[in-house]
């Protein structure tokens, strides 16, 4: 009985319980860490060289167009009392421009993450789904750009719908003092999910679209409603248009780019070719009001993304400073270990 | 008279008593005795258990019958062993600001002393007027031996010891009597066994044999230490980075409290994302394992003085995640600084950077993890590399497409996922932010164990050691296990150890035995024998290692 009883109250006697399970221990001994230190910085080194030479390949031409200066060409247009202003920018390149060409508009001092910006939307409404066109899901942070002054439904309601850029450019290229139009691909600028699952329009009524849109009214400051916001392709109207979709993706920071056109067909598939340029532009977007900026960017990107140094010299310095980290270490090594040798 | 017979009670200490005390000592644990036992019991037992050795300078017996004298006699052995010192002037600071109590430092002493003190004597040593004045002379001493205590004069003490002193108090015992005791300290332990089961029923922990609490303290008890201090620094870690974030970012988004994160991140980073991997390097840490444990005592010091985690320790912690944070923001944000992604379109975004974000900060805190993490069980590396692939995996599920149309206003970041973990330079973005918020910590460690390393480093370079059976170290082979209860006379005759000698060639003349002790003289002061003079027997000398003389020791850990 006494046999019994203790040989219940004994614990287990499992590897698991008696905290013996098998394990791998490492330790930092000198002969994987310096090693490692060094290849870890031969290899950083190697992926700095490759990132670096990269973004040196990929072509960037920045024009900021904004009219702050008095004898900048878009000067005239800061005048509030210009309306539907447009000015013309020119710049030359000296080589060739390698294609595929990305047309991007930037802006600078534009908070589009701001929180209280950046709630203000209404993802049902945007799915297309029409019963929350008049009536707002409880969730909705759209105020006060939900209602207008007369108490109609906006739609799309929100801040970031109704501050979408609408600044619009065409490029020309001058040849022999004529000018010729380069042609702009506006399709497909935007994420492929955003324009397939995230926005939907909604179901056209009796096959039209505007008559979805019955009952509401457009965002205060967009020239036309969603569904005429672009005359030209009636596919891109809606929820679903390019440029509305670019412009609700917002920006992590208070400088940032968007897509706004490619060019890739006809005479300029390879690219811009060296010469003369202007760039017409419908001024329409006031930024001066809070210090931002407006520019224009033309870039060809590569694996790596757009012309970005910053990765290709931290990792050729992370590298580096790994390097002379292993070698300082060996010497310490050394140094500490003979010295131990000699006392012992 | 006609001598019939002779009754005896043998009442044997457990095995490897003497062994465990001697370790506990090495991992300087000071060691008291509190006994209902007779004087001599208690001091036989002393002996036998290498608590009381030969070779002390001294040995003080405080056996008087009124208060004046018990504060004499506690006075005559503090001048002794410290004659320098001032009469009443007590090491504690004066003025009490507030609620901070007293504390009764440590002094050093040259030498070894021992202090015997009787249940009688101690009820006058605790009253409140000398129990200061107890404490100092007891805690210069090397071993305290307190005889004929009662119950509550056992709780008593231990409460003087909590009360006064910087220390962890741990009271073992197997009776009823010594429940209030384990109840008093800290740390109560109970020995089940003969004496029935009141010590375990009231204790904290409880085993069957003495010698375990060898293993329950430079073992589990070092490991729980040092898993408790790894598991704090890294949780602070992990949060204070993921926190300081935010931080940087708001200089960045006009101070709108915009969050870095999506929100279904911040939810699941400390439930699943890091609370797994954390855990099980709280459950399953070893940085020494048993076997040397046990072997180098002075491993446990470290969690004596508080060393793994202090204030410095959480100040280094806090610096850690400052610069963790630095690098998780801003290599982020010059890597997506007016980029795109390599078919054009825009990488930019705020769901590109959040997810990029919380790709770094996750991966980081797992290398990090990975780098603290000294013992990877099959469990440890389920853990790790599980909550890693559940990281990915909860990301794709909450950015699919499925969710997103069950609600769209919850799954906002749908297909943020696809479009942005196929970029290269996201990857190599988090490649870069890994190494550079981990490598300087390797390289710091590294740097600290070459240049002063600590008990630790040094043992965990050597293989398991091979289990074997520690011989009992007998230091003085004049006394003896037996006590006898005998007044005067040739009781001391009896007991002078004549007729026990280990390893001495035994000639039989009966009853006595060979060789005597010079310099013997009963001291008849209470019905016992007091060690005088010195018995030099060649004792067995304990050839010290390297690592055994190692005294100082730093902060292992980052």
């Amino acid at each position: 009985m006494k046999n019994e009883g203790k040989s219940a109250q004994r614990p287990d006697n499992t590897a698991f319980t008696q905290q013996r399970l098998p394990a791998w221990q490492p330790i930092l001994s000198a002969g994987i860490v310096i090693p490692g230190f060094l290849i870890i910085g031969l290899a950083f080194i190697g992926i700095g060289i490759g990132l670096f030479l990269t973004s040196q390949t990929i072509q960037v031409q920045e024009m900021d167009y904004t009219g702050v200066e008095k004898d900048s060409p878009c000067f005239r247009c800061t005048i509030p009392s210009n309306l539907n202003c447009t000015c013309e920018v020119t710049f030359s390149l000296s080589t060739l421009f390698t294609g595929p060409v990305f047309f991007y508009y930037g802006l600078s001092n534009y908070y589009q993450n701001f929180r209280r910006y950046g709630v203000s939307k209404d993802y049902n409404q945007l799915t297309g789904d029409t019963r929350y066109f008049k009536s707002r899901s409880p969730e909705e942070d759209c105020s006060p750009y939900s209602y207008d002054s007369n108490n109609n439904p906006i739609v799309p309601c929100g801040a970031i719908a109704n501050s979408i850029f609408n600044d619009t450019f065409e490029l020309y290229q001058i040849i022999n003092g004529t000018k010729k139009q380069v042609p702009l691909d506006g399709r497909g600028i935007s994420w492929w999910t955003d324009y397939n699952i995230k926005y939907r329009n909604p179901s056209p009524v009796n096959g039209s679209l505007a008559k979805a849109f019955d009952g509401t009214v457009k965002p205060i400051n967009w020239p036309r409603p969603a569904y005429e916001l672009d005359l030209t392709d009636p596919n891109n109207n809606g929820f679903l248009n390019q440029d509305f979709l670019v412009w609700m993706r917002r920006a992590a920071l208070p400088q940032f780019r968007k897509l706004y056109r490619r060019i890739t067909d006809g005479d300029y598939a390879a690219g811009l070719p060296a010469g003369n340029y202007s760039l017409t532009v419908h001024y329409n977007y006031p930024v001066l009001s809070f210090d931002g900026r407006k520019k224009v960017v033309f870039s060809n990107v590569s694996w790596m993304g757009g012309k970005n140094n910053f990765l290709g010299l931290a990792y050729l310095v992370v590298g580096s400073l790994c390097v002379v980290m292993s070698v300082v270490m060996l010497v310490v090594y050394a140094k500490f270990k003979f010295s131990d040798d000699d006392d012992a | 008279m006609k001598l019939i017979g002779a009754t005896a009670i043998e009442d044997k200490l457990q095995d490897g008593v003497a062994q465990t005390i001697e370790q506990l000592t090495k991992a300087e644990i000071k060691i008291w005795v509190l006994t209902g036992d007779k004087q001599e019991t208690a001091e036989n037992i002393g002996y036998s258990c290498n608590l009381l050795r030969e070779e002390m300078n001294e040995v003080f017996f405080v056996a008087a019958n009124s208060p004046e004298e018990v504060r004499q006699e506690l006075r005559d052995a503090r001048l002794k062993m410290l004659p320098d010192t001032e009469e009443d002037k007590f090491l504690i600071p004066e003025t009490i600001l507030g609620d901070t109590p007293k504390v009764v430092e440590d002094e050093n002493v040259n030498g070894d002393y021992g202090l015997v003190i009787n249940g009688h004597s101690l009820a006058f040593a605790l009253e409140s007027n000398m129990e200061l004045e107890f404490l100092r002379t007891a805690c210069m001493c090397r071993t305290v031996i307190c005889c004929r205590v009662t119950p509550l004069q056992k709780a008593q003490v231990v409460e003087l010891v909590k009360k006064y002193k910087k220390a962890v108090t741990l009271a073992i015992g197997d009776g009823a009597n010594d429940v209030s005791m384990i109840k008093a300290a800290h740390i109560g332990v109970g020995i089940s066994g003969q004496e029935g089961m009141q010590a375990v029923l009231s204790s904290d922990f409880s085993f069957a044999q003495f010698r375990f609490l060898q293993r329950l303290l430079l073992v589990h008890g070092r490991w729980s230490y040092l898993r408790m201090c790894k598991f704090l620094r890294y949780f602070f870690y992990k949060n204070f980075t993921f926190t300081f974030v935010h931080f940087w970012y708001a200089f960045f988004c006009g101070f709108s409290a915009q969050t870095v994160y999506d929100e279904g991140f911040i939810t699941l980073y400390n439930l699943v994302y890091t609370a797994l991997p954390v855990l099980g390097m709280s459950l399953f840490d070893q940085d020494v394992n048993a076997g040397w444990s046990l072997e180098y005592p002075q491993l446990y010091v470290p969690g004596q003085l508080s060393q793994y985690f202090s204030k410095r320790a959480f100040v280094m912690c806090a610096l850690h995640s400052w610069y963790s944070s630095l690098v998780l923001f801003f290599v982020p944000y010059a890597a997506t600084y007016d980029t795109a992604r390599d078919d054009g379109k825009d990488g930019a975004d705020y769901q590109s950077f959040a997810l990029i974000t919380q790709t770094c900060l996750t991966v980081t805190v797992c290398v990090q993890l990975g780098l603290d993490l000294s013992y990877w069980t099959v469990v440890n590396h389920l853990f790790v590399w599980g909550s890693l692939g559940m990281f990915f995996i909860l990301t794709f599920t909450m950015y699919t497409d499925g969710l997103f149309q069950l609600r769209p206003s919850s799954f906002a970041f749908i297909g943020t996922a696809r479009n942005c973990l196929n970029q290269p330079n996201v990857w190599l973005t988090v490649a870069l932010t890994a190494i550079l918020c981990v490598l300087p910590v390797a390289a710091y460690r590294f740097f600290y164990s070459q240049i002063s390393p600590t008990i630790n480093d040094k043992v965990q370079y050597r293989p398991a050691p091979r289990p074997r059976r520690t011989r009992l170290t007998r230091r003085s082979t004049r006394r003896s296990g037996y006590a006898f209860s005998h007044a005067h006379g040739y009781g001391d005759l009896v007991t002078s150890g004549r007729f026990l000698r280990r390893h001495a060639p035994a000639r039989s003349m009966g009853l006595i035995s060979t060789g005597r002790s010079p310099g013997f003289k009963p001291t008849g002061r209470s019905a016992g024998y007091s060690p005088v003079g010195r018995e030099q027997n060649p004792k067995q000398k304990v050839e010290p290692t390297s690592l055994q003389m190692f005294r100082a020791v730093k902060d292992t850990s980052f």
